[in-house]
């Protein structure tokens, strides 16, 4: 923990050992600690996270690998997740998936050359109602037709995440 | 006819209920400090009598799994854990969301309820990985609370004290099952527990700990505050009170609508949702969300949505979410994804699961791209047959649901798809 391989995580990852009943408890919210701010689990993350809950490298390996958010890679600037299942796929999601592909230039699972991007299919999104959906960095999209992607797209490439109407977000019965 | 109470969405749409200010001009927490001085089992008996079930998928009676915990002076000094589940992965439901993105204040005044009435000083909400958004909402409305001393020690001078916190996870279907949830809570991977023992004695950290979703836990402020027998008085005999029903697929309105139990699936259908788009016929409905097995069109119109008439039919109304399918939806890609889904979220402690989803995913979306043989139809259902019942948690019959009644229901579809 006193690691000095992440002297800026130090005091956040003291707090979240205070707060967990046992160290091992720690181990989610120190994976998505290092996630947020590194973007990625690196070997160096592992063993840091390891050595701060009294797991083996093994254990922490097992647990980044069974889910499905952890990466031990880095990615794209932008993380596109776009659900593709069964609600989504009867609202369009192939088809936002394959524009989407196009656009960028890579399939989903792969990152654009520049780092710009990387693109995800994953499994439903719980926003099964407002479909195609998608998550750009974690903050949800929906309703995404191909243009609206296209509008996506254009202001993330100047670094900005466009404007949602909330309406359109979190809606019971529907927006518009 | 009276008009249904709005029992969990009255503050939905209301500008800025989400924070403490207006929930609480809205009424949320006006009755808690009176409930937090009610005797534990005065609490538990209410809600027993209210005949709440869970939301999150069983449908188990809430007052009953209380009464699987041991009581504080059988408890050997063992803290007791409760548990949020917002987990909401299960494909067609997301009135969990809404719920807690429209109002965190009433999910934890539930939360606090069902803490009181357990004897339990610690809480977590637990999160699906990809709730970040809706995180940062209940850990704003959390600090609110705690401000005002709605959360924390001595909560409204009762002598309770709660804490409560959030905790996320990272990806992961079955964590939503309990045992999966809190393998994650203890910083392993979220593989179910083979029970017994339940949570209910050995749950957490070795402790007593409940489970409940979120949904569940928003019913239980209106419970105490008008009273089990006005709860009762919505709903059916077994299926009591009211629920959210989430619904997705080709209608013209999809959202989240507040019904009461035993209300027409029509009603859901053509009220709510606005019906059908126009000239399309109903297929079929995956009543619960995708583990439930799907009605005939006929079935489902006939419906009303309680446990009783669905489980008659053979289904369950599981998480709520209703999954309407049209005649422009082809059944045999739509189970080709589904079992896509359950693939890849099988755990893989269990031989037939984890074998049997890989397989069923291969092979119906070889039958999807016609490339399918006959026999392949009689594979998948052997796979299907052999999950049921065989797996250590529920994933099992859940992942075998949809093969099984997608091929009864359009076998002919599927014949049509197949070479011989
Ligand atoms: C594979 C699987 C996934 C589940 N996912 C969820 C979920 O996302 N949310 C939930 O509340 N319950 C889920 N459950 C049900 C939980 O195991 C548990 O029964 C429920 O949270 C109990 O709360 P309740 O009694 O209030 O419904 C799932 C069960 C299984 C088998
Ligand atoms: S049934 Fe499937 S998901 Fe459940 S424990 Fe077994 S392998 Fe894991
Ligand atoms: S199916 Fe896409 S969000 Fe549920």
């Amino acid at each position: 923990m006193n690691d000095p391989w992440a002297p800026d995580l130090a005091p956040l990852a003291r707090e979240i050992l205070a707060g967990a009943l046992v160290p091992g408890a720690a181990t989610l919210p120190l994976l998505w600690l290092v996630q947020d701010r590194r973007g990625w689990i690196s070997d160096e993350a592992l063993a840091w996270v390891a050595g701060s809950t009294g797991r083996s490298l093994a254990q922490v390996e097992a647990v980044v690998s069974f889910y499905s958010m952890f990466r031990r890679a880095p990615a794209g600037r932008w993380v596109i997740e776009v659900c593709r299942t069964l609600s989504c796929e009867l609202a369009g999601a192939p088809r936002l998936l394959a524009h989407l592909e196009d656009r960028l230039g890579v399939r989903a699972g792969e990152t654009t050359p520049d780092g710009a991007f990387t693109l995800l299919a994953v499994e439903c999104l719980a926003s099964c109602g407002s479909g195609p959906v998608l998550h750009v960095n974690g903050i949800p999209f929906e309703r995404v037709t191909p243009e609206r992607a296209d509008a996506l797209l254009d202001a993330l490439r100047e670094d900005r995440l466009p404007e949602r109407p909330e309406a359109d977000l979190w809606t019971w019965p529907p927006a518009s | 006819m009276d008009l249904a109470p709005r029992i969990l969405t009255a503050r939905f749409g209301v500008p800025g209920s989400h924070t403490l200010e207006v929930a609480r001009a809205c009424g949320v927490y006006a009755d808690l400090g009176r409930v937090l001085r009610l005797e534990a089992e005065a609490i538990a008996a209410q809600v027993r009598a209210s005949g709440l079930r869970g939301r999150g998928g069983a449908g188990f009676p809430t007052g009953a799994k209380w009464g699987f915990v041991p009581p504080p002076e059988r408890r050997q000094g063992r803290p007791v854990h409760l548990f949020a589940n917002a987990d909401e992965s299960e494909p067609g439901t997301f009135k969990d969301r809404v719920l807690l993105w429209h109002d965190p204040h009433r999910v934890i005044e539930g939360t606090l309820v069902a803490a009181r009435a357990l004897c339990c000083h610690r809480v977590w909400i637990y999160l699906r990985g990809e709730f970040r958004f809706l995180q940062e909402r209940i850990d704003a409305a959390l600090g609110e609370a705690r401000q005002a001393n709605l959360v924390g020690p001595d909560i409204l001078g009762s002598g309770f004290d709660c804490e409560i916190r959030t905790f996320r996870g990272a990806g992961a279907y079955v964590c939503g099952e309990e045992s999966g949830l809190l393998e994650s809570v203890e910083g392993r991977r979220g593989l179910p527990r083979i029970k017994p023992p339940y949570p209910a004695l050995v749950g957490a950290f070795g402790d007593p700990t409940v489970v409940q979703n979120v949904e569940t836990l928003a019913n239980l402020p209106w419970i105490l505050e008008h009273g089990a027998q006005a709860y009762r008085a919505w709903g059916t005999e077994a299926s009591s009170g009211t629920r959210l029903f989430s619904v997705s697929g080709p209608v013209r309105r999809p959202g989240v609508y507040e019904l009461p139990l035993g209300t027409p699936f029509r009603e859901l259908l053509e009220g709510c949702a606005g019906g059908l788009r126009p000239g399309r016929r109903l297929l079929a409905v995956l009543p619960g969300g995708s583990s439930t097995p799907l009605l005939t069109a006929e079935q489902a119109l006939g419906a009303t949505l309680d446990h009783e008439c669905l489980e008659a039919l053979g289904s369950f109304l599981g998480s709520g979410g209703v999954i309407v399918l049209d005649d422009s939806v082809d059944p045999v890609a739509a189970l080709a994804n589904l079992t896509r889904f359950y693939a890849h979220e099988s755990c893989g402690q269990c031989t037939p699961c984890r074998e049997g989803c890989g397989w069923m995913a291969r092979i119906a979306a070889r039958v999807a791209a016609g490339e399918g043989r006959q026999e392949d139809l009689v594979t998948l259902e052997d796979l299907a047959r052999s999950l049921r019942g065989r797996t250590l948690c529920a994933f099992g019959d859940a992942a075998a649901a949809p093969v099984l009644s997608f091929l009864e229901t359009f076998r002919p579809a599927f014949l049509a798809r197949v070479r011989p």
